[in-house]
């Protein structure tokens, strides 16, 4: 199973509506997640050398079953979208695993983090309500039996790690290349299976409340090329950063 | 009533955004409970805990914990919350802080939030302000359960000394098993600045025309005391390693000082760099977007304006 997130292309405009309490989507183009793109990537590839099934799930409304149809055209088996408007990671998270309770998948990929509310624990909370192992960021992941050999990106290096199958990776690059879906793969996306789940009320465990935006900067101030030590006076007396 | 706070060391050092989620915690709570898991800390470092608002600090040095498995971590620190009566946990956000923050809250039921940018506010509930949108945008999020996981973004507080070296604890947690992730092979990255913890960030891009030419960008980033960084055309070209990749799908970090030469700034660059403090852009493109974001601009050729940098930072110095 792959987990898509359906996000803002990544050259959207950010803004709010209705007193800051709402992300405006007039005009942006709804991609899947790059993270995700790369986990799918990879489960494509794995299918191909496996014939493995590839099942792409979302938790979303009906805006993102377009999402969903572009992932089967980049060659998922089949779709399932979880119908709710999910306001934090753990309800996100709850959905997903009360679906994957009733079935049996070899691995679960995604993303890393969306790119959206970046929260980066979807992955984490799934692994735990499941109780199988959860590993992110994940680089290459290749087959050997029944574990997988991974690597992963820890801060200041990485780490070669087997771990048995079934787990849950949290994806990033170079772990596939990602894949543009040709005509083929497009015209029979339409008559691939996308099954809607009703994602009744789970637990709530947080408020969202007011939206803002990052204080914008003042303005550049140039420096004339032939006075470069200018730059080195500012940043030392005014930005006080040397 | 105290706070828990998980701390990771890298090469035996105490990470600087674990010294800021302590001191974080010390703003919320007196009786701050530093938590370190692993073979990977020096005893002495996690004493210094203390300067930076730590009451307690508790060390489980078994190596079972190094493989980085997270709900054998997770079972740790949710074993010492529930002993020291403790609701909340503050750590750093990281690979694998966001990673122990999700596992904790399933095992205590607590509300989560991650890439948190500021002290919470109190007055009306228990609201953070977190980091949305690539650093694009923020939301304000109040986490309602009694428990509470807060994985605090780089600088979320400036910290201050306030507080002693204190003694450290040993102890041994109660948890099952020695983990379910075998560790192979360990590759670190030579070179003493971790790119998402430096102060100063050297980053140059496709500007730099080939990979010969990243002699005076090292230059520069040794002369500032700085970690190099590069733009994604740059590592997709392998003329940089991939883990110095700075953007949306790269690295994202939040220096006091970021200096971009030969990079645009495109919008997918910029998401990974703006919540750097002060941004200086070397570019001969005086349409260059990355202007509109800067703080100190110069239009030049870098081959041109760089080297005199150096000789004018080393005359500095």
């Amino acid at each position: 199973m792959v987990c898509i997130s359906h996000v803002p292309d990544t050259t959207s405009r950010i803004n709010f509506i209705d007193n800051n309490q709402k992300f405006d989507t007039s005009g942006v183009q709804f991609i899947i997640g790059p993270y995700d793109d790369y986990a799918l990537a990879k489960a494509v590839d794995l299918k191909e050398e496996t014939g493995a099934t590839v099942t792409v799930l979302n938790v979303g409304r009906a805006e993102t079953e377009p999402t969903l149809r572009k992932a089967l055209a980049i060659g998922a088996d089949n779709a399932v979208r979880i119908d709710a408007d999910p306001l934090d990671s753990i309800q996100v998270a709850t959905l997903i695993s009360n679906y994957a309770k009733g079935e049996s998948f070899d691995m679960i990929l995604m993303g890393r983090e969306s790119i959206d509310y970046n929260g980066g624990v979807v992955h984490g909370l799934l692994g735990e309500m499941l109780n199988i192992t959860s590993i992110s960021p994940v680089m290459t992941l290749k087959l050997n039996g029944g574990s997988a050999e991974m690597t992963r990106e820890i801060e200041g290096g990485k780490e070669q790690v087997e771990v048995a199958m079934p787990f849950i990776a949290g994806c990033q690059e170079p772990i596939a290349e990602w894949k543009i879906p040709n005509m083929r793969g497009i015209m029979t996306a339409r008559s691939k299976p996308l099954d809607v789940i009703d994602g009744s009320a789970v637990d709530m465990h947080s408020d969202a409340g007011e939206y803002s935006l990052p204080k914008t900067k003042s303005g550049v101030k140039l420096i004339d090329p032939e006075n470069i030590g200018e730059l080195v006076n500012l940043l030392k007396n005014e930005a006080k950063v040397i | 009533m105290s706070i828990v706070v998980f701390v990771e060391s890298s090469d035996k050092k105490v990470k600087k955004t674990s010294m800021e989620a302590v001191f974080y915690a010390s703003k919320i709570d007196n009786n701050v409970i530093a938590v370190a898991l692993g073979s990977a800390h020096d005893e002495s470092q996690l004493g210094e805990l203390g300067k930076w608002g730590a009451t307690d600090v508790l060390l489980d040095s078994a190596n079972k914990f190094d493989s980085g498995d997270l709900s054998l971590s997770a079972s740790a620190i949710s074993e010492v919350m529930k002993t020291k009566n403790a609701k909340i946990l503050v750590l750093a956000t990281s690979p694998f802080g966001s990673g122990l923050a999700a596992c904790v809250a399933v095992q205590l039921n607590a509300s989560l939030a991650t890439n948190v940018a500021e002290l919470p506010d109190t007055s009306s509930g228990f609201v953070v302000k977190r980091s949305i949108f690539t650093g694009k945008a923020f939301q304000n999020v109040n986490l309602t359960n009694e428990n509470k996981v807060i994985a605090i973004k780089k600088n979320a507080v400036d910290v201050v000394e306030n507080g002693s070296v204190i003694n450290i604890s040993s102890f041994s947690a109660e948890v099952d098993g020695e983990g379910k992730i075998k560790v192979k092979d360990v590759d670190m990255i030579q070179g003493d600045i971790l790119l998402p913890e430096a102060e100063r960030v050297v980053s140059a891009g496709r500007g730099l025309k080939g990979p010969e030419n990243w002699g005076m960008v090292e230059e520069l980033a040794s002369v500032l005391k700085a970690a190099t960084a590069c733009s994604k055309p740059v590592s997709d070209m392998d003329w940089r390693p991939h883990h110095e990749h700075v953007g949306q799908t790269g690295i994202k970090v939040s220096p006091q000082l970021y200096i971009a030469i030969g990079i645009s700034g495109a919008i997918q660059h910029l998401a990974g760099v703006n919540s750097s403090k002060t941004i200086v852009v070397i570019n001969k493109d005086p349409e260059a977007p990355f202007f509109k974001e800067a703080d100190y601009g110069i239009v030049g050729d870098a081959f041109e304006v760089v080297p005199k940098l150096i000789e004018a930072l080393k005359a500095n110095n």
